[in-house]
Formats: structure tokens, sequence, C-alpha cells
């Protein structure tokens, strides 16, 4: 595990800041409460592409810049990230055999436990309970994985992000 | 040729190589992290003294910040620059229209708080009349949608301070809750985690109006069934809690429901402020206090040099009157 062999982690860095920059980019009212989860999305991807690169440490930072960008206490998306990018650093070997459909639902899954980690942290601290509308990231998630995954294995087939 | 297939294949086999002799460090790792973000979160929301690292950690996103601000920026210089003369100058005319009207209503405004401030010294009781203020822009980024949060473009750097007061021009919007050194985050009166102490203005009547998590309405419920509260009523900040200054317009009540079973009856209030409409937005220092530069002169010099001279006859504390003096030096000078 030389450095030399490492490559494109700028690309990686990238997508990540691309993904933080869609999550507080302006949305009209309606459409605030449909924002997908990019990040978790990001991460899902690269945990399951390079796992020996992007794994908890990487989910667990991206998890710190999320709560700072979007102004939750510190540690809250940090501690869900984490645990995301743990379960599909553990599982890649499965899910990178699934079909594209099936490893969408694995993702909204893993989108689900992200949300409801959030929830009971917010819970926990006193916030109100969340409205039906509140899951509409996850299963965005689960609609969008499949372009999410194609673009981002584009991107690193031509930048040669090992 | 040996050399480069030695090369060329660990990395075809390292990743799950690199699994296998990683396998149990992950799982140390994972508790680690969560160990780490489970202290943070405790210290961030019970201890609250991670104010430093938050505004640290908030340089790195400040740049996201800009650049999610650019297209706006970008389009207000190009919608400025190109606009045409004439609509400038249609502008130009019903600001200066509506500059005049407000001067009209701030020279009686000036003559009433002078005569406030006369018959409050006759009660011997202190108080502030105008509060330095700063404008703030909102910046364009969204927060996290369930809780009302706003980012202004104003911070430690300007000496904004956690806790300070945001007013827009109809009404109190919020405080500050995170101060970074280029901007800050407040918490609007709406989020479910804010109270505000407030006051009716008709009659005196002091209570808490608590965020309601819908961004027009506000709830006020320790008002008891026989209160005399009506819809219309405009609630006023009262000062108590020492965080707001008193005075200012928060809300108007819509509606009160008496239910006989209830020891409470249930208000229900409107911010006055446009909570997610406002552009610009005023900090507020409040104990500093500055006299507007719009109040007239003779009236406002007159005041506050029987200001100065009260708290020596009481011999109260000597270090406010100075402040108030320069304060009332100021509009002589113009």
């Amino acid at each position: 595990m030389t450095l030399a062999r490492h490559h494109g982690g700028g690309v990686i860095l990238l997508t990540f800041v691309v993904a933080l920059l869609l999550t507080i980019v302006p949305l009209p009212e309606w459409a605030r409460y449909a924002r997908p989860d990019w990040v978790g999305l990001v991460l899902i991807y690269w945990c399951l592409a390079l796992p020996d690169r992007v794994g908890v440490i990487t989910g667990w930072f991206a998890g710190l810049l999320v709560d700072l960008v979007t102004g939750t206490i510190l540690g809250q998306h940090a501690l869900s990230l984490t645990i995301v990018a743990y379960l599909t650093q553990r599982l890649h070997q499965r899910i990178r055999l699934f079909p594209i459909l099936q490893q969408a639902f694995t993702v909204m899954i893993l989108l689900i436990l992200h949300q409801l980690l959030a929830l009971w942290i917010s819970r926990i601290i006193g916030r109100p309970g969340a409205p039906w509308y509140f899951w509409a990231p996850s299963l965005l998630g689960l609609l969008l994985w499949p372009v999410v995954f194609v673009l981002l294995r584009n991107m690193r087939h031509v930048f040669r992000v090992r | 040729m040996k050399v480069r297939r030695i090369r060329a294949l660990p990395c075809k086999g390292c990743p799950i190589k690199l699994i296998f002799t990683q396998g149990p460090s992950i799982t140390t790792r994972l508790f680690v992290f969560v160990a780490l973000s489970t202290v943070l979160m405790v210290m961030d929301h019970k201890y609250d003294n991670l104010a430093s690292l938050r505004a640290g950690l908030s340089l790195i996103v400040y740049p996201l910040q800009q650049i999610i601000e650019l297209p706006g920026t970008v389009s207000d210089w190009f919608g400025e620059s190109l606009s045409t003369r004439r609509r400038l100058q249609e502008e130009n005319d019903s600001l200066r229209t509506q500059q005049l009207m407000q001067k009209v209503q701030m020279q009686k405004l000036a003559s009433l708080e002078s005569e406030n401030i006369r018959l409050r010294e006759l009660l011997d009781s202190s108080f502030e009349v105008g509060e330095k203020v700063l404008i703030a822009e909102l910046m364009s980024v969204n927060l996290d949608p369930y809780k009302h949060q706003i980012v202004v473009n104003k911070g430690e750097l300007h000496d904004i301070y956690p806790g300070q007061p945001l007013l827009d021009a109809k009404g109190v919007m919020g405080q500050i809750v995170h101060a970074g050194p280029y901007t800050s985050t407040a918490v609007l009166i709406t989020d479910t985690s804010h109270a505000i102490p407030v006051q009716v203005n008709r009659t005196g009547l002091r209570t808490i109006a608590l965020g309601s998590g819908t961004i027009n309405r506000l709830d006020l419920p320790y008002i008891p069934n026989n209160a005399d509260i009506r819809p219309g009523d405009l609630l006023i900040t009262s000062g108590l809690g020492g965080r707001f200054p008193p005075g200012y317009p928060v809300a108007t009540v819509q509606g009160v429901r008496h239910d006989p079973g209830q020891s409470f009856s249930q208000v229900v209030a409107a911010p006055m402020a446009e909570l997610n409409r406002s552009r610009e937005v005023l900090l507020v220092w409040p104990g500093v206090s500055t006299t507007l530069e719009l109040s007239v002169p003779a009236d406002a010099a007159n005041t506050p040099s029987i200001d100065v001279v009260t708290p020596d006859e009481t011999a109260g504390s000597g270090a406010e009157p100075p402040v108030d003096a320069s304060a009332a030096a100021e509009p002589e000078t113009p």
C-alpha cells in the first residue's frame, strides 16, 4: 500500500466538494425537503469502488463537513455517515456483484439507516418528529443511484482513479 | 519484462489483499470515530464549548458558501449595471418619496423619543434610546430544512457574537447562534428550539413566544384564560432575559382560543419580520447606545445632559454616563 499506487485523489475530493455544494445550493421551498443526500451517495459509491482508500475516516470527515454546512450539531452526520461507510466497506464485495436495481435498493436501505440515525439524534436533543416526506431523500437516492453510479464510474475510468 | 509484471500484478490484486489485511482495523476505526462523533455531539449540545472549533472549521466551509453565492452576486451585478436609466430614475424617485415620508415620521418619533426620555427621567428610570446596528446580508445557502436557520455574511471580524439579536425592517427575526470569522449562523424565532420573551403592547402583559416550526406562526402557550389578549394585538420584545433589547415588534396575535377545560388559552401569533423573504438584516448591539442621526439635535442634546447629571447625583455606576455623553455629543457636531 504505497502512495505511488494511489492515483486521482483529487477527483475523489472534487466529487465530495460538488456533493457538498449540492447539499447547500438554494432550492425552491417545495423542493427543499426532497433534496437528495448527495454526500451519502458519493460516499457509498467510493466505498464500493475503492474500499481501501475511502472508508470510515473519509465518511467521518465528510459527515463533519455536512454538519458544518447544514448547521446541525457537530457529529450528527459524522456519526451516521461513518456507520454507512463502515457497512458499505464491509459489504462491498457482495454489493458490487448485485445487479444495478438490487444495488439501488441496498443503497436506499443504507440511506434510510443514515436518516434514521439522524432522526434519532435529533429526537434525543429534543427536536420534533419527522413528517412522512422526511424519507424522500432516501427514495430519491434509490432513483438516482443508477445515474450517480454510471457517472462516477465513467469519471473513475476516465481519470484512472485507483 | 520481469520487473513490469511484478509491478503490474499487485495493482490488480491489491484491493482484495488489502481488505483482508485491514479487516480488523476497520471495525476499530468505526468504534473510534463513532466515539469521537458522540463526544463531539455531547460537547456541542450539552456544554456548548465548541465555538472556537466551529469558527475554525467554518473557514473551510466559507469558500463553498462563496461558490454558491457566486451566481447570485454575478446576476445582481449584471442587473445593476445593465438596468436602464429610466428604471433607475423611477426607482430613485420612489425611494426619495419613501425617504421623505419616513423623515416626516422620524421627526415625530424623535420628539416622542425625547419626551419619553424626559418623562422617564422624572420617574428616575433609565431607558436605552437607540442601539448600535450593523446591516448584514443573507447568504443564499440552504441549511437543514427542518431547522429555521440562516447564514449572514458578517462574522466575528465585525464583532458579531453568539446570542446577538437579529432584526429586519419590520421586526425581530432571531438571534445569532454560531459566529465564524466571516459568516455567522442565526436561528429564527420560529425554530422549535427558540423562545423569545414578549409583551403585549396594548396591555403590557408579559409572556413567552415559542417557535412552532412553521415559518409564519409563533405559539404563546402560557397565557391564562382570563388574560386580556385579542387578535390584532402587537407583541413587542419585553427585554426580559437581557438578550433582546426591549420595544421591538415581534408578532401580531392571530387567534385566541379559550378552552374552559384547559388552564391556558391557545394563542397563535404571526411574526412581523419577513422571515423567509428578507435579504438584508440588522444586527443589534443591545448594550451599546448611539443616538440615531435623524433625531432632532436640540432635543436630543438637551435631554442626555440631564441624563449625565442624574447618575452623578445618585452616585450610581460611574462608567455609564460618559457613554451617554459621547452618544449625545454626536448630533451636535453635524
